[in-house]
C-alpha cells in the first residue's frame, strides 16, 4: 500500500507542501512572535521594500508573512476538526442505513436528502449568522453542510460488503448483528473514506475561506479567507495582500487534492494502473 | 492435410514482479483444418494467453518476445494492427467464458450479430439482419425471430453462449478459438454447446482450438490434445493417447484428480439423524407493481429429507433448482415460509433471533468462493475464534482449538496470524472449513465447496473432507453442481429440480439404476462420461 503510494509522484509532491505548510503553522508562534495583528511598519508596504517583511504590509501596516502563518493555523485547524465532525456524524448514520436497511435506511436518507437540497454554502452562511461567529460554530456549520455524502457513500460502500460471504459465515458464528457491522463490515470501508475525508478537508478549507472572504470569519482570528476578503478594496493598487493568501490556499488545498488522488490509486490499483496481468 | 494455423517457438513476457518470467514459454503446436485441439492446464497455466496472443489481447505489459503464429501464410503476430483488425472476426473468430460480459447488454441479439458484418464493411443493412436470423437458426437458438429483437438479459447462459458462437460464426472463420466456452454453464446446456461445437466443425470444415481445464470435456470432443503447465507445453498427442496412456507425471496427476465417478463402497450408516428436513418451503417474490404481477420462484417446494449422523448427502441440480436456498435456509441465513429443519432436537426454523444466535454453532457452513468467504482485515485466528469466544469458550481454550484445526486440515498453526490475502484458493477453503469446525457443528453444509477450485486442489480437499468423515465422523450436506464430484465423497444422494425433490438415494443406485428420466439427463450430460466408464468397469 505505502510502496504503491510512495511511487506516485503527485502524491508525494502533496505531502512535501502539506507538510511545510503544516510546519510552517506550527512555527507561527517562534518566527513571528508578535502576532498577526501587529503593526510594525507604515501600510502598504511593496514585498522585499523593506528588509524583514518579505511579503509587504497590508493596509493597517501589518505583516503579511506573518498573517499568512497564523493563517495556515486557522485553515489547518477547521479543515480537520470540521472533517472529523462531519465523519463522525456521516459514517454512522450510512453505515446503519447500509446494514439494517428497510426503514431505518428510508428514515435515514430522507434526513439525508433533506440536507443535500439545500446548497451547501447558503446553509453554511445561515447556520454561521444565526450563531456568533466564532471558530467553534464555523467548523460545526462546515461539518453540518458536509456529512452528507459521507453518509451516502458509506451506506453504498456496506451495503456492498454486507452481502459478501464473510458476512454470512459472521453470522452463522452467532455474532450479533451490532458486532458484525462493527467489526467484520466497517473495517472493510475504510479506504474509500480515508480518500473521502482528505478531499473534505480541501473543501473545508474553501468553505471556511468563502466565509471569512464574507466577513463571517471569527474576527478574533487571522484566516486567509479574511485577508482575501479585506484586501478585495485595494485589489488594483496592492496586489500582494490578496495574492499571497489566495496562493496559500490553492496549495494547500492542491496539495491536499493530490493526495487524496495518491490515496485512491494506492487503494484502488485495479482501477489507476491497469494490465499487471 | 495441411495446418490451418501452426504456432512456432512462442515466448510471451511477462512484467517485471510478476511470479515467473514468461506466461507462455516455447510453446509450438499446428492445428489442421477441421481438427479439434485441446489446450488443456490449470489456472496460471498460459493456456488463456496463447489464445489472447492470436488475437491481438494480451493485456499491458505483456508482449510476445519470440515465436511465429503462422495462418494462412502470414505470421499474425506480427501483423500491423489494421491488418490484424481485418482479420479478427473474418478469419479468426473467439468465444469467451463469460457470455454475459462478453455481450454488450444495451443492444439486441441480431443487432450484435449484423454489427459483426457492418464491421467488416459486407453487405447492405436488410441482407445482413437476413443473415443474422439464419445464422441464429443454424446456432440452434429457438424462435429466431423472437430472438434476434431480445437483448442479452432475456436469454439464459446456454442460449448467450449460442449467441456468441453465432456471432463468431457470422464470417465463417477459418479458424475458431473458444476460450473455456462452457464452464459457467450447467451440465446439460453443456453437453448441447459441445455438441453444437461439433457439428458446426462438421459442416464448416474449421478448425477449433479449445481451451479448457477439464478432462472430461477433452475426452468429448478433442482430436489432438497438449498439456500446458507453467506456460510449458509437457505433453502432447491425440485424444485416446493421452487419456488412456498419459505420459508425463504432471498429465498422470491431473487425470487422477479428476472425479472419474468411480463409486466408493457403500458405508453402514447410523440411525440417528444429524438433520431432518420436513415439508420445507421457501418462495422468493420479486417485482410487483401498479402493473405488473408479482413474480413468485418456488425456490424449495415442499421438500424433505434427512442426514444420518457420519452421513455425506450429496445434494445436486442445475442453477436455479434451489439447491443453495435449501442449503442456507437450513443454516437459516434464509428464513424458510414452512416446514422444519431439525437439527438434534430443535427446530432452526422456528427459533427467533435472539435464541437462534444461541443454537448457531448447531449448523455450520463451508462456502464456495474462497476469496468472500474470509475477512480480508482479519487474522485467521479470529476469525476461527470469534465464534467460540462468544459462545463463552475461554480465550485461550479457543485459541489453542483453532491451532490444532489448522494442523487438522493441513496448513500448520503458525498460519493463525496471517491474513488471508497471504493464503491460496486451496488454502483458503481449508480455512473454511476449520472455522466451521471450530464451533463443534453437529451438521456441516459445504456449499459447492470445491467449485471454485482446479482439479488437483480439488482433489486434495475432497480428500481432506474424506478424512474428516472418517475421523471426526462428521454429517455433511453436500451441496454440488458436479455429479462426478458427489460420486467422490458421498453415501447417498439427492436430486433436486425447480425446487422439488426429484430422486435421492445412495450413490450406486443413482449411478447405476435412476429411477426418473431427469436424473439419466443429467448423468448422460456429464461430460466424458463413456470415457470414464471404460476406465471404470474393466471388461
Amino acid at each position: 500500500m505505502w510502496k504503491r503510494f510512495r511511487s506516485n509522484m503527485g502524491a508525494m509532491i502533496g505531502v512535501v507542501l502539506l507538510i511545510s505548510v503544516i510546519v510552517i503553522a506550527l512555527i507561527a508562534p517562534l518566527i513571528f512572535s508578535d502576532g498577526p495583528w501587529q503593526m510594525v511598519q507604515r501600510p502598504f508596504l511593496a514585498p522585499f521594500a523593506v528588509d524583514g517583511l518579505p511579503l509587504g504590509t497590508d493596509t493597517l501596516g501589518r505583516n503579511v508573512a506573518a498573517q499568512l502563518a497564523y493563517g495556515a493555523r486557522v485553515s489547518l485547524l477547521v479543515g480537520l476538526v470540521s472533517t472529523v465532525v462531519a465523519l463522525l456524524i456521516g459514517v454512522p448514520l450510512g453505515a446503519l442505513a447500509g446494514f439494517y436497511g428497510g426503514y431505518v435506511d428510508e428514515g435515514a436518507m430522507r434526513f439525508t436528502e433533506f440536507f443535500q437540497t439545500i446548497p451547501n454554502f447558503a446553509l453554511a452562511i445561515v447556520l454561521v449568522a444565526i450563531f456568533e461567529p466564532t471558530l467553534t460554530s464555523i467548523t460545526i456549520a462546515i461539518a453540518i453542510v458536509s456529512w452528507p455524502p459521507v453518509a451516502r457513500l458509506v451506506r453504498a460502500e456496506v451495503m456492498s460488503v454486507r452481502t459478501r460471504e464473510f458476512v454470512d459465515a459472521a453470522r452463522l458464528a452467532g455474532l450479533s448483528k451490532p458486532r458484525i457491522l462493527i467489526q467484520q463490515v466497517l473495517p472493510n470501508t475504510v479506504s474509500p473514506i480515508i480518500v473521502m475525508a482528505s478531499l473534505m478537508v480541501a473543501t473545508a478549507i474553501l468553505l471556511e475561506s468563502s466565509l471569512s472572504f464574507l466577513g463571517l470569519g471569527d474576527p478574533n482570528s487571522m484566516s486567509w479567507g479574511y485577508m482575501i476578503g479585506a484586501a478585495r478594496t485595494v485589489i488594483r493598487t496592492s496586489w500582494w495582500l490578496s495574492f499571497f493568501p489566495g496562493i496559500a490556499i490553492v496549495i494547500t488545498v492542491l496539495a491536499l487534492n493530490l493526495i487524496g488522488e495518491g490515496l485512491n490509486d494506492a487503494f484502488n490499483p485495479h482501477l489507476s494502473r491497469k494490465g499487471k496481468a | 492435410m495441411s495446418a490451418t494455423l501452426t504456432i512456432e517457438r512462442l515466448t510471451i513476457g511477462l512484467p517485471e514482479g510478476a511470479d515467473r518470467p514468461f506466461a507462455v514459454e516455447n510453446v509450438s503446436f499446428d492445428i489442421d483444418k477441421g481438427q479439434i485441439l485441446c489446450v488443456v492446464g490449470e489456472s496460471g497455466s498460459g493456456k488463456s494467453m496463447t489464445a489472447n496472443a492470436l488475437m491481438g489481447l494480451l493485456p499491458q505489459g505483456v508482449e510476445v518476445k519470440s515465436g511465429r503464429a503462422m495462418f494462412e501464410a502470414r505470421d499474425v503476430l506480427r501483423l500491423p494492427e489494421v491488418e490484424k483488425q481485418a482479420l479478427r472476426g473474418a478469419q479468426i473468430a473467439m468465444i469467451f467464458q463469460e457470455p454475459m460480459t462478453a455481450l454488450n447488454p444495451l443492444m439486441r441479439i441480431g443487432d450484435q450479430i449484423s454489427e459483426v458484418f457492418a464491421a467488416h464493411g459486407l453487405y447492405t443493412q436488410s441482407e445482413r439482419r437476413k443473415r443474422a436470423l439464419d445464422l441464429v437458426r443454424e446456432v440452434g437458438l429457438p424462435d429466431p425471430e423472437k430472438i434476434i429483437r431480445a437483448y442479452p438479459f432475456q436469454l439464459s447462459g446456454g442460449q448467450r453462449q449460442r449467441a456468441m458462437i453465432a456471432m463468431a460464426l457470422a464470417l465463417e472463420p477459418k479458424l475458431l478459438i473458444a476460450d473455456e466456452p462452457t464452464t459457467a454453464l450447467d451440465v446439460t446446456t453443456q453437453a448441447q454447446i459441445l455438441k453444437l461445437i461439433l457439428d458446426l466443425r462438421k459442416k464448416r470444415g474449421m478448425a477449433v482450438m479449445f481451451i479448457t481445464h477439464d478432462f472430461g470435456v477433452v475426452a468429448e470432443i478433442a482430436d489432438q490434445v497438449i498439456v500446458m503447465r507453467e506456460g510449458k507445453v509437457v505433453e502432447r498427442g491425440d485424444a485416446a493417447s493421452v487419456l488412456h496412456n498419459p505420459q508425463h507425471d504432471y498429465t498422470k496427476r491431473l487425470l487422477d484428480a479428476i472425479p472419474t465417478g468411480k463409486l466408493p463402497d457403500a458405508r453402514k450408516l447410523s440411525d440417528t439423524p444429524a438433520l431432518e428436513i420436513k415439508n420445507l418451503r421457501k418462495t422468493f417474490r420479486t417485482g410487483g407493481g401498479l402493473f405488473k404481477p408479482v413474480r413468485e420462484v418456488h425456490a424449495v417446494d415442499d421438500v424433505s429429507l434427512t442426514v444420518a449422523r457420519g452421513e455425506v448427502l450429496g445434494l445436486v441440480g442445475e442453477s436455479g433448482s434451489g439447491k443453495s436456498t435449501l442449503g442456507r435456509t437450513a443454516v437459516r441465513l434464509v428464513t424458510p415460509d414452512g416446514g422444519h429443519v431439525m437439527v438434534g432436537g430443535v427446530d432452526l426454523a422456528a427459533l427467533s433471533e435472539e435464541e437462534l444466535r444461541r443454537q448457531r454453532n448447531k449448523v455450520q457452513m463451508v462456502f464456495q468462493d474462497p476469496y468472500a468467504s474470509l475477512n480480508p482485515r482479519q487474522r485467521i485466528m479470529s476469525a476461527l475464534t470469534d465464534g467460540p469466544i462468544n459462545r463463552g469458550v475461554p480465550k485461550e481454550k479457543a485459541q489453542a482449538k483453532a491451532k490444532e484445526l489448522l494442523e487438522i486440515v493441513g496448513l500448520g498453526a503458525d498460519a493463525a496470524m496471517r491474513y488471508p490475502h497471504e493464503f491460496s484458493g486451496g488454502q483458503r477453503q481449508r480455512i473454511g472449513i476449520a472455522r466451521a469446525l471450530a464451533m463443534e457443528p453437529e451438521l456441516i453444509i459445504a456449499d459447492e465447496a470445491v467449485s471454485a477450485l482446479d482439479v488437483s486442489i480439488q482433489a486434495q480437499v475432497l480428500d481432506l473432507l474424506r478424512d474428516l468423515r472418517e475421523r471426526l465422523s462428521l454429517s455433511i450436506l453436500f451441496i454440488t453442481h458436479d455429479l462426478r464430484v458427489a460420486a467422490q465423497l458421498c453415501d447417498r444422494i439427492a436430486v433436486m429440480q425447480k425446487g422439488k425433490l426429484v430422486e435421492i438415494g445412495r450413490v450406486d443406485e443413482i449411478f447405476l439404476s435412476p429411477k426418473q428420466d431427469y436424473t439419466r439427463q443429467l448423468l448422460a450430460a456429464v461430460p466424458g462420461a463413456d470415457w470414464a466408464q471404460t476406465e471404470e468397469v474393466p471388461a
